[in-house]
């Protein structure tokens, strides 16, 4: 196969958007579950968890998004007015949990860390669901025009199948943020981690077997590309299904690191997997399907990839390298001292 | 309500609000980094103390920064679709870049400024507030590249998507041709090619030097103008809460060592933000003269022109109300816009003989010519006013801006003989409290003069989104109707209300709290201790 442009950044903005799952998705998670816990130390444990890396974790989300503005404009275009309510959705939930994560410890009151932890709860949950109604509607396709406007309105976007993957995304991530917890803790709050842990993983699971067993049939375009490639795609869904068993396994036998990265994989293997069910098609458009956006027509001109690809290509190492140095440096379990949340 | 005044309004809103943090974290990055470096070179436990009380302040103003960033990373897609697929090619690439390369590195080391006290060592650490303040900058770098790449567009040209048959005959993009018997390719357009409405689907800009686009005529000059705001505004809010300290006699020593460091970096940047806006101005002048006479309010072309120092300017109207010039009336000094604009200071006779064109000329007949081909003389006088900024905003916030520039130069020199002549601390004087309190408020004045200037610079594009390109009108999203940027305006009021009050609570009561007085070095991380004490002595020693 030669060398393709348009294929690279394809892959490139993909590697973007699963660190952002595979990192803030044990923080959404983290969100997700720490009302569950009532007592202030322990919440603050888990808030700490994710203290130091949240924020990092975020940019992920937005250098992804400069990313697609820069290589695929018009998908940036088409969906970011395309899912406007949405999106809108989206930023004020950000905005919450973050805002959250900051006030919270700052005032002593128990009504002022209530109400904010609520905000970082709702937020985090908000989060993950509105990003997996996203991806779901990316599936599902939308309706566009010839020039890649959205025709639709918000009810288009909120079909049962979008809705389904909201809920899994919301199961994946707290089921990733549940075994994250479970590494950064010690103690009674471990043990009490390690029963949510039952619960989390087989609620995912069933949801996970769901989606996986209906999408081939529901959704079209899924249908073909299983007929164009049934080997990638079945070797991907079954790789996504055993490291999601796997993860029960390691928890069981006390090995944490291992069930996260499991965990990891099994993200991992689901991004992969959704990656070559759509590719080359960036957004799937019903009923009219020639006005598909695909990494082709929505791209920016062959220079501007070039160049940004060499502008990737250097940086991309960089970041790696001192974003696994920050979590060396606050491997271990959480402290709380005078500086955290 | 119309959609494109509540897209408008609702970036205007968004920016803004974003546009009071980073200033701050920028400015506080470079006070922390002079802090710290402060504490390697002499071991004063004091700039310990001070670094960890405003890396504290530090790390409140950046979550509010990333919280209100994210929303404007999205807003070009949410609302500015149309824009967004024309300048794809050109403008999402800074955006990219400040990710990989700014965010990242700010976020990462931000952890270990925050919160790696006990697990890292001093060196590191210090390399960490480095790294943190680079990033603050590389982020203003990138997002000012992109904004003044719309301001004065450079190294691209437009292109047209046309469809090509096998017998290499060229159709337009919204020819109905039967599949597969077409290619679709992209063509350049001759460089004063005059963007119709028309053409929006089928046209977009597309790079062709990128350092040509990072080094638009602008950029230089608008990014070291706003980086010395943004040090202005961080320098001032250390300087602000010191004078509050040594007024409520409170952490004395620990105020009066932030209160040097505040007024030395004050005193030299409000200097150099003098040079730089004389620089700025004069690009406008030679780049955007539209935007030059809309802020001096100028409307007939002179030489010795004057520059307005306070003033009004008002719209003249004919019967129907329409626009047909305008009205000023301020104190000027005399030729003062000519030297200015000509830059020859040591020939001001020579220099005021500079002609400034006035709004009644700008644009020129020909600009409107080519885009109204058939308008005659009389039409032209009635379209230009269509061409225009909104004066009588613009003249306002820049001239808002110079205020609070003089006035922060003022501040900043006086407060430095205050201190050379040893006034400054004996606050019982009366005039020192006076001068303390001006202190306090000091810090709104590098705040307002940056929105502003923003204002000023953005409002003064009008009405372009990319200048003499693209209008502002044409750019917004087609899949958006008014209702639903409505609803989102009002949501981001009110959240950006509660975040602003929750915000100043929060900081009021940091600022109550206050830093440590402990100048023992117990408030050392346990692990820096003993290293502290021996670098301490070998330091002591060599002196
Ligand atoms: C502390 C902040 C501050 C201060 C004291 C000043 N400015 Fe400023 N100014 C800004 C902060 C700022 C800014 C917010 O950073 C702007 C907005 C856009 C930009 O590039 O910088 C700006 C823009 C801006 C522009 C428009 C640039 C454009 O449209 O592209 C001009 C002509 C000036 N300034 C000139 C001045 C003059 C003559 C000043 C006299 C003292 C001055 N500024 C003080
Ligand atoms: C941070 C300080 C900034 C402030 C205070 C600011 C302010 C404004 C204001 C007041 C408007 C509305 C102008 C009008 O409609 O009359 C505007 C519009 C806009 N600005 Fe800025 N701006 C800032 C920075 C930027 C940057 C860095 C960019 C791009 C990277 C940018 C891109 C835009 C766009 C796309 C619009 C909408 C179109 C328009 O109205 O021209 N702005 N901004
Ligand atoms: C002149 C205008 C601007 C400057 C100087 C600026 C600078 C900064 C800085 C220094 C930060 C770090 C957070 C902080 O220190 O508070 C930040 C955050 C952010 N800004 Fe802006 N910004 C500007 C306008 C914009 C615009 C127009 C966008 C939209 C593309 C934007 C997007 C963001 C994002 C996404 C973040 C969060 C980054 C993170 O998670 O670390 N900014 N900005």
């Amino acid at each position: 196969m030669e060398f393709d442009l348009p294929t690279f950044w394809f892959l490139l903005v993909g590697v973007l958007f699963t660190g952002y799952a595979m990192l803030d998705g044990f923080d959404l998670g983290v969100g997700a579950l720490h009302l569950f816990t009532k007592t202030d130390d322990e919440r603050r444990i888990m808030l700490n968890s994710i203290g130091p890396v949240w924020d990092g974790n975020e940019v992920w989300l937005v250098t992804g998004g400069g990313a697609l503005f820069a290589a695929f404009p018009e998908v940036y275009a088409t969906v970011f007015s395309g899912f406007y309510d949405a999106f809108m959705l989206l930023l004020f939930a950000l905005i919450f949990r973050a805002v959250a994560i900051e006030f919270r410890s700052k005032q002593p009151g128990r009504f002022w860390r209530r109400a904010w932890d609520c905000g970082f709860a709702g937020g985090s949950v908000l989060s993950s669901f509105l990003i997996g109604v996203a991806m779901g509607n990316v599936v599902w396709g939308i309706p566009l025009d010839k020039s890649h406007e959205f025709t639709g309105n918000i009810l288009t976007l909120l079909h049962p199948y979008s809705l389904l993957l909201g809920l899994t995304t919301v199961a994946l991530f707290m089921m990733h943020g549940n075994i994250y917890l479970i590494l950064k803790t010690e103690g009674e709050l471990q043990a009490k981690l390690g029963r949510w842990v039952k619960i989390t993983i087989p609620i995912f699971m069933v949801l996970f077997l769901t989606v996986g067993l209906i999408t081939p049939f529901l959704c079209p375009h899924i249908k073909t590309a299983f007929n164009e490639r049934p080997i990638i795609l079945t070797l991907f869904f079954t790789l996504a299904l055993l490291l999601a068993f796997n993860i029960p396994r390691e928890v069981h036998k006390k090995r944490e690191f291992r069930a996260f990265l499991s965990s990891c994989g099994t993200m991992l293997s689901l991004m992969t997997l959704f990656a070559a069910s759509v590719y080359p098609t960036m957004v799937f458009s019903t009923p009219n399907i020639e006005n598909s956006l695909t990494i082709y027509n929505g791209s920016s001109t062959e220079k501007t990839l070039q160049f940004m690809m060499i502008v990737a290509l250097i940086g991309v190492p960089i970041v790696l390298t001192y974003t696994a140095s920050v979590y060396y440096i606050f491997r271990g379990k959480v402290v709380i001292t005078e500086e955290s949340y | 309500m119309d959609i494109e005044i509540l897209s408008r309004a609702q970036f205007a809103f968004t920016i803004a609000f974003h546009f009071l943090f980073p200033p701050l974290t920028i400015g506080l990055g470079l006070n922390l980094v002079v802090m710290s470096g402060l504490w390697m070179k002499t071991r004063n436990p004091i700039y310990h103390n001070m670094g960890r009380f405003w890396t504290k302040v530090f790390g409140l103003i950046f979550a509010i920064g990333v919280a209100t960033g994210i929303v404007m990373e999205f807003q070009f897609g949410t609302n500015w679709a149309t824009y967004s697929r024309f300048v794809g090619d050109v403008f999402g690439s800074p955006l990219a870049i400040e990710g990989i390369y700014a965010f990242f590195l700010e976020s990462g080391f931000l952890a270990i400024l925050l919160f790696g006290w006990d697990k890292v060592g001093p060196r590191l650490h210090f390399f960490s507030t480095c790294m943190v303040a680079l990033g603050a900058h590389f982020s203003a770098i990138w997002i000012l590249v992109a904004n003044s790449w719309m301001q004065t567009p450079a190294g691209f040209h437009l292109a047209k998507k046309i469809k090509l048959t096998a017998d290499g005959v060229q159709h337009p993009y919204s020819a109905e041709l039967a599949e597969g018997t077409f290619k679709i390719k992209e063509v350049p357009l001759p460089e004063d090619y005059i963007l119709q409405q028309s053409d929006l689907d089928s046209i977009r800009a597309v790079i062709t030097d990128f350092w040509a686009m990072v080094f638009n005529p602008s950029s230089m000059d608008r990014l070291v103008h706003t980086i010395l705001a943004c040090w202005l505004a961080g320098t001032f809010l250390v300087i602000s809460i010191s004078a509050y300290y040594l007024l409520k006699k409170r952490h004395i020593p620990f105020a009066k060592a932030s209160m040097r460091i505040g007024l030395t970096l004050a005193a030299i940047t409000t200097v150099l933000q003098f040079w730089s806006a004389d620089s700025t101005a004069r690009g406008v002048a030679e780049n955007q003269p539209v935007k030059l006479a809309a802020i001096e309010g100028l409307a007939d072309s002179t030489t010795e022109a004057p520059l307005g120092i306070i003033g009004m300017v008002s719209w003249e109207r004919d019967d129907d109300g329409n626009i047909i010039g305008i009205n000023e009336s301020a104190l000027k000094v005399p030729a003062l816009l000519s030297i200015l604009v000509s830059g020859d200071f040591l020939h001001p006779f020579k220099a005021s003989e500079v002609e400034v064109k006035g709004l009644n000329d700008l644009p020129s007949d020909e600009f409107i010519l080519a885009r109204h081909p058939d308008a005659t003389p009389a039409e032209i006088k009635k379209i230009r006013p269509d061409y225009w900024p909104n004066v009588p905003v613009v003249f306002q916030t820049y001239h808002i801006m110079i205020a609070c520039g003089v006035a922060l130069f003022a501040i900043a020199w006086l407060g430095l003989a205050l201190w050379k002549t040893g006034r400054l601390w004996v606050v019982d004087s009366k005039f020192t409290r006076l001068y303390l309190i001006a202190c306090i408020f000091s810090v709104f004045l590098p705040q307002l003069a940056s929105q502003a200037g923003w204002f000023t610079a953005e409002m003064g594009r009008q009405p372009w989104i990319v200048y003499e390109i693209l209008k502002t009108s044409e750019a917004l999203s087609k899949a958006v109707r008014a209702e639903q940027v409505l609803f989102s305006l009002i949501l981001f009021t009110l959240i950006y209300l509660l975040l602003f009050l929750v915000f100043a609570y929060t900081l009021n009561t940091k600022i109550k709290h206050g830093p440590s007085d402990d100048v023992s070095g117990a408030q050392l991380p346990e692990k820096w201790r003993s290293i502290a004490i021996l670098e301490k002595e070998r330091h002591d020693n060599s002196e």
